[in-house]
């Protein structure tokens, strides 16, 4: 990982302070499509930008209990299911502790194990997570689609459909990348742990 | 050994990550508002507001308290509605026939509040009861004094009304079930009148 010198530390803050603007953040959750695709995923790269802030002994003493990335990306999944239910969207408008714990959770538990994870993640667990995720968009994606009820009591049924349309995209443009990157570009198969240091072994 | 850890930690992650979840989703009953405010009203009965104000179609005043002793179907109108909110006022007008005898008994009551009470005055309230075919009993129409009142009233029953960009709302319309003690029991679907009418008859002492 490239140490982060000087102000390049204060990026991950500095983006969740101006998320947590309340101009800002009424913007972004006026509707369903800028909360689900916006606002959690800038939220999560706040917390990616902000890895700089952990000290190199506990990033080590992390990277012992997260070999290939594995713990960190199970975490991530599973906090991003929580916030990917229609229930959460709706509550974090209406309670303040939710939107405090979406707040806090989706930077912490979401934007930085997947910076800590990512990089140690070789080709198998990079494409179970990758297949996930596109597997995910599309089940949003038609789901949103065909609910001929609103999901989301805060949120209009012609926002839930855009949602639907941007999640099937989504989905579709990360399998045309990935198959860009199978066909064309460089992928490392050779190593399931690539770049993983061997710590607590030697 | 950062084989084993990892393991440990995943397994750990997952147990509290599905715990996470199942708590979200009421059990994994509940992935919408919706639902889990369903699910909630009928686990855990929760007292109607007893002293709000309202004033009825005919201009008096009432409240929850004068209502007690006898079982409310209540839904949440706004009278401007042209979708298919507009069916409810029709809907309860059937109401009225289904119930007919458990009205005329006392037993039972109709009430339809406003959400919108700057619109809707007791003029159009009336109206809004003509134009759905009132039978003429057990059915009351009214808005709520207070706007305060108005969204303790919306927040016990679980209501939501989002303005829908043309000028009116699109809210969770329902019928909500309240029981002779004042207490609100049950919620169900606006569109099919017969399970709140079901809900209540089976109830009642034949």
């Amino acid at each position: 990982m490239i140490p982060a010198i000087g102000w390049k530390r204060w990026l991950g803050p500095g983006l969740w302070l101006a998320l947590a603007l309340p101009p800002v953040r009424h913007v972004l959750e006026a509707s369903m499509t800028l909360q689900m695709l916006v606002q959690i995923p800038l939220l999560a790269v706040a917390g990616g930008l902000s890895w700089p802030w952990l000290p190199r002994r506990a990033r080590d003493w992390l990277d012992g209990w997260n070999r290939s990335g594995i713990s960190g990306i199970v975490l991530v999944s599973l906090v991003a299911m929580v916030w990917m239910l229609p229930r959460s969207m709706d509550a974090a408008l209406e309670v303040a502790w939710v939107e405090l714990a979406k707040f806090t959770s989706v930077p912490l538990l979401i934007g930085l194990p997947l910076a800590l994870s990512w990089p140690r993640a070789g080709f198998v667990v990079r494409g179970v997570f990758l297949a996930e995720v596109i597997a995910t968009a599309f089940r949003m994606g038609w789901l949103y689609l065909v609910s001929p009820v609103r999901l989301c009591s805060n949120y209009l049924i012609g926002d839930q459909r855009l949602l639907g349309d941007c999640l099937l995209a989504i989905g579709a443009l990360t399998v045309l990348l990935l198959v860009w990157k199978l066909m064309w570009g460089r992928v490392d198969i050779g190593s399931l742990g690539r770049r993983d240091r061997p710590v607590g072994d030697g | 050994m950062s084989v084993l850890r990892t393991l440990l930690a995943s397994l750990l992650i997952l147990v509290a990550g599905v715990a996470t979840l199942a708590a979200a989703t009421d059990g994994f009953r509940a992935f919408t508002t919706e639902t889990a405010r369903r699910i909630h009203v009928r686990e855990h009965r929760r007292d109607v507001p007893e002293r709000i104000p309202l004033q009825t179609a005919q201009g008096t005043r009432i409240e929850f308290a004068s209502l007690r002793g006898r079982w409310l179907l209540v839904d949440f109108i706004y009278t401007r509605c042209t979708t298919y909110c507009s069916v409810q006022g029709s809907e309860f007008a059937r109401l009225q026939d289904r119930l007919g005898g458990p009205i005329a008994s006392g037993k039972v009551m109709l009430l339809s509040v406003s959400f919108d009470p700057a619109h809707d005055d007791p003029s159009r309230l009336a109206a809004y009861q003509q134009r759905s075919g009132d039978r003429g009993a057990g059915w009351i129409a009214a808005r709520p004094v207070d706007s305060a009142d108005l969204a303790a009233l919306m927040r016990t029953f679980g209501v939501t009304a989002i303005p829908d960009g043309l000028g009116g709302f699109v809210h969770n319309a329902a019928i909500a079930v309240v029981d002779p003690q004042g207490r609100l029991v049950a919620i169900t679907d606006w569109d099919s009148p017969h399970a709140a009418a079901e809900y209540v008859l089976r109830r009642l002492p034949q």
